[in-house]
């Protein structure tokens, strides 16, 4: 390079620098009277219920509280982008939102590493709080005992299944499996005798993040062991489970699925968006025979929802999770859920709370679980006669709250969720053996958890 | 960028006045330079900092120094070799092997063929240079998924189609670097060329030199510091490439097209080990550098 050009790059580079320096001075500092509210807007583009639902909490919390406004901050990504993106809003008081949308997951991490601020003072004072079920209440409670976050639902997990293509291979409408092996019964009935459509799906591998480990492997670990096992964490001994023969056989449930062509395409499966696509296309289109997910799926269904589907409560059926080989309780089931907590580096919290106090007035409490497909976790929700009409399908779901499990609440789970995810992918691209993979999973379970193992 | 080195260093020789001249000229520049070490050297500093500690994005809220953990656990890490090797692959493969030598060729077809061709085919492939790295890359995905462009010319001619994504990840992603750099390499070919004296060339002509040992014996040696200059900022361009590969195929299926700033992505922000990633980073800033130490020795080689 010759010696003049030096002078033009330095220019450059410092133009470019004072100009991003004056791009970040825009978008921070805080207002005293805005709150931000930082939440997940859906991948798809036709999905916005969530965004509609809070701009009319917005309107109310403006009307009821004059001079003050919101200031919605949608994040559209995928889970575990938008908890990045979050995380690191929240490392700086310039860019960290007054209320996020949590899931229950991950929130004893970003509790555990300082984002979150305590609420037990807002708590005690208000009425509604008394509403909320006991296992609701503890759901954002950390090790220090103190509550960090206002769940607004929670869910569940079963298997749905289209009867239409189920009649096809000779199935009943009524279609109920005992164990895990008239799963694959199924499955496999099905593929033989209704060609182009995929029997079974199971979400695997990385790119989905906690999608494929709770929905998929979770409700295959959690229906290994007896009644009442911790197949993750062993909360007496405070110790994480190693893999073992629950966690391979788990690993060989998928690893059948995919080997035997079974499930979705493997490449299918291992798309970041292949949640997206179960609800869109797959079983609206009558591609997919048996899918293992959520409670939530009906909302994408509704006239407002992404893709309205008005059949959907005639074609599709539910039927709950069974246990490996049909051990009491019989039945298995995984809940989650999401909270709206402060963030610790906001200037203002009491306005914060004010709008999740706004947000979870009974009327919107109600709104909100109907709009987001969610199980009630209030009381007076529950009893709601306008939320039990809702949706067909919220008795079953609601129903298998006595069977379901929650994850381990600890700091270190979402870390142990991604190992598990690496052990999914391994064992169904073949990577590896389920033996393997479980193995590659202890090693990491060792380092993540500073070697607090146990068998 | 360009080809000419710096004769003028040599030539200027009695030293004091020169140094205080030197300082006097720095002095319109003394701001950009304050701007640069604030905001490029201040986050370098820091992440070397980083990188020697165990950090964490989430999960934790003390950060303490761990000397040299970070670094030692990456060497111990078979997925983290791995990530060293596909970025030595994916570097040779798309850099060398694709960009650089495409672009000659591109070049040297170019100067031969008609203006408005010219015109035509610098236009495209600017273009794809042009396209945001992540708009590339959506692109590229949409070319090589099951149900995309490849396979539907393929099924069109008869041959098996599948998903290039899962079955050649690395290939594929080095495919789409490729067609989205090459464009550089062609620019920086296209002004060497143009610089190299007509009667050179007819001299070897009439020497009656063919094509290729003209291009080995004439071309190259002239051409040698655009070649090494361009395989330099090639090689460290592509290995920092991330969103092309994030967009494409997010490092897997497995890692099996994970290179090292997607593994460090995956570890700092999916594990939340920011301590760990930026040791990573730093290792891979290694990596370029020990490459451009390779090309500016080849560079200062005398024909």
């Amino acid at each position: 390079m010759r010696p003049t050009t030096a002078p033009l790059i330095l220019t450059a580079a410092a133009l470019v620098a004072t100009a991003g320096l004056t791009a970040c001075g825009g978008g921070s500092g805080s207002d005293p009277d805005t709150v931000k509210v930082a939440y997940n807007r859906s991948t798809d583009n036709k999905i916005r219920f969530k965004d509609n639902h809070l701009a009319a909490v917005k309107k109310q919390f403006e009307k009821a509280n004059p001079g003050k406004k919101v200031e919605l901050v949608p994040i559209q990504a995928q889970d575990n982008d938008y908890a990045t993106k979050v995380q690191q809003m929240m490392r700086s008081p310039k860019t960290a939102p007054d209320l996020v949308y949590e899931d229950t997951f991950r929130i004893n991490a970003d509790i555990k590493a300082g984002y979150l601020r305590p609420l037990d003072d807002y708590l005690a004072k208000w009425k509604n709080w008394d509403q909320f079920v006991d296992t609701a209440k503890t759901a954002a409670r950390a090790e220090d005992g103190k509550t960090y976050g206002v769940p607004d639902g929670t869910d569940t997990r079963g298997l749905w299944f289209n009867k239409d293509i189920l009649a096809k291979a000779g199935l009943p409408a009524d279609w109920a499996p005992k164990n895990w092996n008239e799963i694959l019964d199924a499955a496999r009935a099905i593929k033989k005798k209704v060609p182009g459509v995929t029997p079974l799906n199971l979400y695997t591998g990385k790119a989905p993040g906690e999608t494929s480990v709770m929905q998929s492997f979770e409700m295959l670990l959690y229906g290994t062991g007896a009644a009442g096992d911790e197949p993750l964490y062993n909360p007496e001994t405070k110790k994480w489970v190693t893999g073992g023969k629950g966690f391979r056989d788990s690993l060989a449930f998928l690893k059948t699925v995919y080997d035997e062509k079974l499930g979705p395409d493997i490449s299918d499966a291992l798309d970041p968006n292949v949640g997206t696509t179960v609800f869109s296309e797959w079983l609206p289109e009558g591609k997919l025979a048996i899918a293992l997910d959520g409670s939530w799926l009906g909302q994408n269904w509704l006239k407002t929802g992404g893709k309205p589907w008005p059949e959907w409560s005639k074609t599709l059926g539910q039927a709950p999770m069974p246990t490996q080989a049909g051990q009491a309780p019989g039945k298995v089931s995984m809940s989650g859920g999401w909270t709206w907590a402060i963030s610790a580096k906001s200037k203002n919290p009491d306005l914060a709370w004010k709008f999740i106090e706004q947000f979870q007035t009974r009327k919107n409490a109600v709104r909100w679980d109907i709009v987001n497909a969610q199980i009630a976790v209030r009381k007076d929700v529950a009893k709601d006669p306008e939320y039990l009409s809702s949706m067909p399908g919220i008795r079953f779901f609601t129903g298998l709250v006595r069977y379901t499990h929650y994850r381990p609440a600890l700091p270190v789970y979402p870390q142990v969720s991604s190992a598990i995810g690496e052990a999914m992918e391994a064992a169904t691209t073949g990577d590896s053996s389920p033996g393997g993979a479980a193995k590659a999973y202890d090693e990491q379970l060792k380092s993540v958890t500073d070697g607090a193992v146990g068998g | 960028m360009t080809t000419a080195p710096a004769p003028s260093a040599k030539a200027t020789a009695p030293a004091a006045g020169v140094v205080r001249r030197g300082r006097l000229r720095w002095l319109p520049l003394a701001p950009a330079t304050v701007l640069l070490l604030l905001f490029l050297g201040g986050p370098i500093g820091y992440c070397c900092y980083i990188a020697f500690t165990n950090m964490q994005l989430t999960g934790t809220s003390t950060t303490e120094f761990t000397g040299l953990a970070n670094f030692r656990r990456a060497f111990g890490d078979a997925d983290f070799r791995n990530a060293v090797v596909l970025t030595l692959v994916f570097t040779v493969i798309s850099s060398l092997l694709g960009q650089n030598t495409l672009g000659l060729a591109l070049a040297a077809l170019m100067r031969r063929a008609s203006k408005p061709v010219r015109t035509l085919i610098g236009a495209v492939v600017v273009a794809a240079w042009v396209v945001p790295e992540i708009v590339a890359g959506f692109l590229l995905y949409a070319f090589f998924r099951r149900e995309g462009t490849l396979n539907e010319v393929l099924a069109g001619l008869g041959l098996p189609s599948q998903n290039w994504l899962y079955t050649l990840p690395i290939l594929a992603v080095s495919f789409a670097n490729v067609w989205r750099g090459t464009a550089f390499s062609m620019l920086v070919y296209s002004a060497a060329l143009s610089e190299i004296p007509k009667e050179i060339t007819e001299a070897a002509e009439v020497d009656g030199a063919g094509g290729l040992r003209r291009l080995w014996h004439v071309t190259l040696p002239m051409i040698r510091r655009s070649i090494g200059t361009n395989l330099m900022l090639n090689t460290l361009q592509t290995l920092s490439v991330f969103g092309l590969i994030w967009a494409m195929t997010r490092g897997g299926p497995g890692n099996r097209s994970q290179t090292l700033p997607v593994f460090m992505y995956d570890q700092a922000f999916n594990k939340s080990l920011i301590g760990y990633g930026t040791a990573v980073a730093l290792l891979l800033l290694l990596v370029g550098a020990a490459f451009s130490v390779v090309y500016l020795r080849l560079m200062r080689e005398e024909v």
